[in-house]
């Protein structure tokens, strides 16, 4: 489902030298598995996963989702792509404020190739349990309520890849773990690979697969 | 969800901004309204006015002024002519004018004598019984009937006139001196109302009408005959031109005419002692126009008077000075809207740091930048539209409720559902200039840096 070879990626600093970000010589994620990506702060975690959701471009290397290469494709494909095959979970939730619950989830299937379906979409939130949140607009939705928004629209388009970046890091205990039974389970139900990062052992420990980046991101290990 | 609705959300989420910015919008396509329709009514109106008749004879002077006191009673009427000339007109058993086979109509007006502020002429039956106020549309009264020939001392209100100042058939109204509403003037000897025009969109509407008979045995306007120039009576003056103010203001009220139409019947002004301050000439131009025109360069050769086309007057009248005054009056009406729409960018605009997480967002979630650049453009459309849209409203809706006002003061009447067709202009003229103004902020939103802009605090 997934596939990183030779992935390099640098930032240019003020004073116009090169910043290696990432240098990834290889990893693969299967079609429908969970893994969990750990890491201290600025390994690299949030810019691998905008290189795997198409969001930046590396500088060389393949970044292959689902059989096509991001890398060789241009920031518009890179977005229909994103669009249709890939899901992005934020750790501040990310939703817009003028918009309700179910809008919401229908603006994430706004710029795919499929038609919005009100009716996936109501589904999806009354399967992480808010059908009685469908008009509520963000502000109006408790933090974790937010969070479960925010995985709906993730699966709206029915992606066979989903990124989550640190989903618990603003949600307390109870909806912590809440929010990771969410995630992993409707990514069984809907036959989507997941990618998620975390800080949190107690996540972590909860996944089969544990990577840790700073230990395959040549970029930061040698540090 | 469409494109239009992601934009609309976002002019609900700045809903204060929007609405102020569309406020502006919609002010300055009502003023576009406003003077794209009134003028066009006015236009309209102007040139219809004159339809009944295309010459009008007058004493030497100008002949826009003379056009404007005689057909839409404004301005202040120039000299009165000699009555012969109204006489060179008409034909009768006795008399036959020189230029009566040239005319189908000859209307005398006698001007000079306001009630309330309104004008009131003299002149004849035919007036109403004869004349078209615009094609193939004749006077008719709302009640009672035109002023009988025989009777002096009768005369009609036009519907304005009637409504403003309460007046009804059967009421009696005493002309004053002077064309004004100084209220200074002396007051004449009464009227008796027998008709109520009916509305006819036309100055007439804010004029009363007496029977010239009657308007000569008035107060001081008879001129002094010919052969008894030392003869005066206690009101007939020497040789006066029939400006409202040419002579003596000496006080009169109180003291009895010897010519008072109470005191008995009364004869008619010799001709020799009457004078016209215009004639409306209806010409056979259609059967004989070189003729037509020859008889005007005629009349005008004369050392008195004038004959003026009034189309030619108020048509000069429009394209010299209205004309100009309608485009610059239009340009800056436009600048306004434009100004208007630099208002709407400048709000979007300043919108967009705010909005560079949202847009980050919709990135992420895979719109294109051509998307984003599209939903800030919709965003402006419907701002300048939807303010457009209302400013037509408002336009319209104003003046309508103006109009009994502007009616009052021009006689010409402005409906609130009098369009003009570059109205229609209006929608994709917005569409246009919402989309240029639009590109700036569009274009921002186009080139935000999706990882940063996601990197930034909610």
């Amino acid at each position: 489902m997934l596939r990183l070879n030779d992935v390099k990626k640098s930032f240019t600093e003020p004073d116009g030298t090169r910043l290696p970000v990432l240098d990834i010589a290889g990893f693969q994620v299967a079609a429908a598995e969970q893994m969990v990506l750990v890491g201290r702060s600025g390994c690299g975690k949030t810019t691998l996963l905008h290189v795997i959701a198409g969001i930046s471009r590396p500088d060389s290397g393949v970044v292959e989702v689902n059989g096509c290469d991001l890398a060789k494709l241009p920031e518009a494909g890179r977005d229909r792509f994103r669009a249709d095959n890939i899901g992005y979970v934020f750790q501040t939730f990310n939703l817009l404020a003028g918009f309700s619950a179910l809008e919401n989830v229908l603006l994430g299937m706004s710029f795919a190739r499929g038609k919005a379906s009100v009716e996936r979409a109501a589904a999806l939130l009354q399967r992480v349990g808010l059908s009685h949140r469908l008009t509520h607009k963000p502000a109006m939705l408790s933090v974790g309520e937010q969070q479960r928004v925010a995985v709906a629209r993730a699966l709206a388009n029915k992606p066979k890849l989903l990124l989550a970046d640190e989903p618990t890091a603003n949600v307390d205990a109870r909806n912590q773990q809440q929010i990771i039974d969410l995630i992993r389970e409707t990514c069984v139900e809907e036959h989507v690979a997941l990618v998620l990062v975390t800080h949190t052992p107690e996540v972590a420990e909860q996944f089969d697969r544990v990577e840790h980046l700073d230990e395959f991101n040549q970029a930061v290990a040698s540090v | 969800m469409s494109l239009w609705k992601i934009a609309w959300r976002s002019i609900e989420q700045r809903a204060l901004a929007s609405w102020l910015t569309a406020l502006s919008m919609a002010l300055g396509v009502a003023l576009v309204v406003w003077v794209l329709v009134i003028h066009s009514v006015v236009d309209d109106t102007f040139r219809r006015t004159a339809q009944g008749y295309d010459l009008i004879v007058g004493a030497k002077g100008g002949g826009l002024q003379l056009v404007l006191n005689t057909v839409f009673h404004l301005s202040r009427p120039i000299n009165n002519i000699p009555y012969s000339y109204y006489q060179e007109f008409t034909e009768d058993a006795q008399h036959r004018g020189k230029y009566a086979r040239y005319v189908t109509l000859a209307i005398p007006y006698c001007l000079g004598d306001s009630y309330e502020g309104y004008r009131v002429v003299g002149t004849t039956p035919r007036m109403f019984d004869e004349f078209e106020y615009a094609k193939d549309r004749r006077y008719e009264f709302a009640q009672g009937r035109n002023f009988k020939h025989e009777n002096f001392f009768e005369g009609v209100v036009g519907s304005l006139v009637a409504r403003q100042t309460g007046l009804k058939v059967g009421d009696a109204f005493n002309p004053t001196h002077g064309v004004t509403d100084d209220k200074i003037g002396h007051k004449h000897d009464a009227f008796t109302v027998v008709g109520i025009l009916a509305p006819t969109g036309t100055p007439n509407d804010r004029a009363l009408f007496v029977n010239i008979e009657g308007f000569y045995l008035l107060e001081k306007h008879a001129k002094d005959p010919p052969a008894r120039n030392t003869a005066k009576t206690e009101h007939q003056h020497d040789e006066h031109a029939h400006d409202e103010h040419q002579h003596d203001e000496h006080a009169h009220d109180g003291h009895d005419h010897e010519h008072a139409h109470a005191q008995g019947p009364r004869k008619p002004l010799p001709d020799d002692q009457r004078e016209v301050t215009a004639i409306l000439l209806r010409t056979k131009q259609f059967d004989n126009p070189i003729r037509a025109m020859a008889m005007s360069n005629e009349i005008n050769d004369e050392p008195l008077v004038q004959a003026v086309k009034p189309s030619v007057e108020i048509f000069t009248l429009f394209d010299s000075i209205v004309g100009n005054l309608r485009l610059l009056l239009f340009v800056l009406a436009v600048l306004v809207v434009v100004v208007a729409a630099i208002g709407v960018m400048v709000s979007i605009y300043n919108s967009m740091n705010d909005r560079r997480r949202d847009i980050a967002i919709m990135r992420s979630l895979g719109a294109r930048r051509s998307t984003v650049m599209v939903v800030i453009l919709l965003e402006s459309i419907l701002l300048s539209l939807g303010g457009g849209m209302a400013g037509v409203v408002v336009g319209h809706a104003t003046m309508g409720l103006i109009s009994p006002w502007i009616v009052a003061q021009t006689g010409v009447a402005i409906g609130m559902f009098q369009f003009h067709w570059l109205e229609l202009a209006l929608i994709p003229f917005l569409i246009v200039l919402a989309t240029v103004v639009g590109f700036l902020p569009a274009t921002t939103a186009y080139g935000t840096d999706v990882a940063k802009a996601l990197s930034l605090a909610p």
